[in-house]
């Protein structure tokens, strides 16, 4: 594991048991406070939802945990692979499919591998179309595999299925669920769904004003169904939280 | 009235769907038609003796000439040179304009270099520099060459420059997270994702490279098109004039057709919404 930012020695010591810790984080814009003194440890293969308004913080959390902003309050320990997936599939139009899983992997051994992460998103018949000709599922799946191939030990799913139709969405829930129990890496799925965050998370968080103010386990076996009646309360508590009455 | 306005707004020809290869072939006749009509009423008026031959050579005259000049190989050599000269001008020109693009588009100190010059050079007409490149190089072929390389790197670069400036940032913060190394970015997504616009560059710079040849041939040379443009002058030769002229509308033609050409293989991967999709 590399270690994001200088360890302190009043962090406590069971940080390093996990794939994430994140301690004391602050990110600020100026005179806006974004994030406030956050701590979140995520552990090895857990599956964490957050959840939370647009403008809550959900993004630049993401974006600190992926590395694309400097952390200058607190800390943040991440794993060394991490992988992202956006909202959208960001996938090179210039590059086939296969390319793309492979971009910055060097060697004949990961075409192979790419081949084989793409069967498993149910895309190896398309491994040498253009992005262009996909289909918006399609390109997500091109997009996990590419994520995937790097075995991340914490993939980061920023809102992945929110420009998908509803049963598209639902088949990729499906598949991420698969993709997540054979390659047991941590999880965390950033999402505007609550149903979403119910169906597939161990733990669900809710990020409010910059801090994290609901935090909910959900301990049900999966596959769950989206109508199972012992997610009404968790449901009810976290759309609460959300500021939602139902 | 509606049929009067109808009529006035004809469908275009590329818009109609082009199932039956006899209407496909019927519109590109139409197409021509006009053109067609033009060269046949300039051929009847110059043998009305409506049109002096002697001022404007008839289209027939014109082609008879174009024959004798292939045949007694005054046509081909000078096309050569032209050619020639306008490869090479272009080849350095598309050089010169892609390096500076990469410096001024890849590096914050690059742009403050390279970019305020050539913005301000761009706007100086490259014709105007003539004299001084005779001076400078005297009447070889240098200073034809380089005229030409003037005035095609300023396309080059400008589109090459917008294009590295406009990749889209979503895609170099994938680059961030899989950890490419920063030539791997250039390699795999700056220079393929500016391509579109460089290959408009080149389509303007070859254009430009016509232009800047003409000019530079008939100021001061010994051999090309437009040296022997020049010299029929000496002769009031029109018909070698107006084939000259012919010959570069050609040429201009066929290179802007190879461009195409090469924007439809390069640029595969933008799929069937390129022949008509492009901007210039």
């Amino acid at each position: 594991m590399a270690v994001a930012s200088a360890l302190r020695p009043d962090v406590d010591t069971a940080i390093a048991d996990n794939a994430v810790s994140i301690r004391h984080f602050t990110r600020r814009f100026g005179e806006s406070t974004v994030l406030r003194n956050l701590n979140l440890d995520i552990a090895p293969g857990e599956f964490v939802a957050l959840l939370g308004h647009s403008g809550s913080g959900k993004s630049t959390l993401l974006r600190a945990l992926a590395g694309l902003d400097p952390v200058d309050e607190g800390q943040i320990q991440r794993p060394k692979n991490v992988s992202v997936v956006f909202q959208e599939h960001r996938l090179l139009p210039w590059k086939s499919v296969r390319d793309n899983v492979t971009l910055g992997l060097d060697g004949k051994e990961w075409d192979q591998q790419a081949g084989t992460i793409l069967q498993e998103v149910g895309l190896g018949h398309r491994t040498e179309a253009w992005p262009l000709t996909l289909s918006g599922g399609e390109a997500q799946r091109a997009a996990l595999a590419r994520a995937l191939i790097r075995e991340p030990q914490l993939l980061m799913l920023d809102e992945p299925f929110a420009a998908l139709d509803a049963l598209t969405r639902l088949r990729m829930q499906k598949l991420v669920l698969d993709l997540w129990k054979k390659h047991n890496c941590a999880v965390l799925l950033v999402t505007h769904d609550v149903d979403e965050a119910l169906a597939l998370a161990d733990r669900a968080l809710v990020l409010e004003r910059g801090e994290i103010r609901t935090e909910v386990e959900i301990p049900m076996a999966r596959p769950r169904r989206h109508a199972d009646p012992a997610f009404e309360a968790l449901r009810e508590r976290l759309l609460g939280a959300l500021g939602v009455s139902v | 009235m509606v049929e009067l306005v109808m009529n006035l707004f004809p469908a275009r020809a590329s818009m109609r769907p082009t199932g039956l290869r006899f209407g496909g072939f019927l519109s590109l006749c139409r197409r021509y038609l006009s053109v067609i009509v033009l060269l046949v009423l300039w051929q009847i008026g110059a043998q009305a003796g409506l049109i002096p031959t002697r001022l404007l050579a008839s289209p027939i005259q014109i082609l008879e000439t174009a024959w004798s000049l292939t045949l007694d190989k005054t046509l081909p050599q000078n096309l050569l040179v032209s050619l020639g000269r306008a490869a090479a001008g272009l080849a350095l020109g598309i050089g010169i304009g892609v390096v500076l693009a990469l410096i001024a588009g890849l590096s914050r100190l690059g742009e403050d270099l390279v970019d305020a010059p050539m913005q301000m050079a761009r706007t100086l007409p490259a014709l105007a520099l003539v004299p001084l490149f005779i001076l400078w190089f005297g009447i070889g072929e240098l200073p034809k060459i380089l005229l030409v390389a003037l005035g095609v790197k300023f396309p080059v670069y400008l589109n090459l420059y917008k294009g590295i400036r406009g990749i889209d940032p979503k895609l170099l913060e994938l680059a961030k997270t899989l950890g490419l190394s920063r030539w791997k970015t250039i390699r795999d997504i700056v220079i393929p994702g500016a391509l579109p616009d460089l290959l408009v560059g080149i389509r303007f710079a070859v254009g430009i490279s016509w232009l800047m040849l003409v000019v530079a041939e008939q100021v001061n040379a010994e051999s090309g098109i437009g040296h022997m443009m020049m010299d029929a002058e000496d002769f009031l030769r029109t018909d070698i004039i107006l084939v000259g002229l012919a010959v570069y509308a050609v040429l201009g033609l066929l290179s802007d057709q190879l461009v195409r050409l090469a924007e439809g293989r390069l640029l595969v991967w933008r799929g069937r919404r390129l022949p008509n999709g492009g901007t210039r």
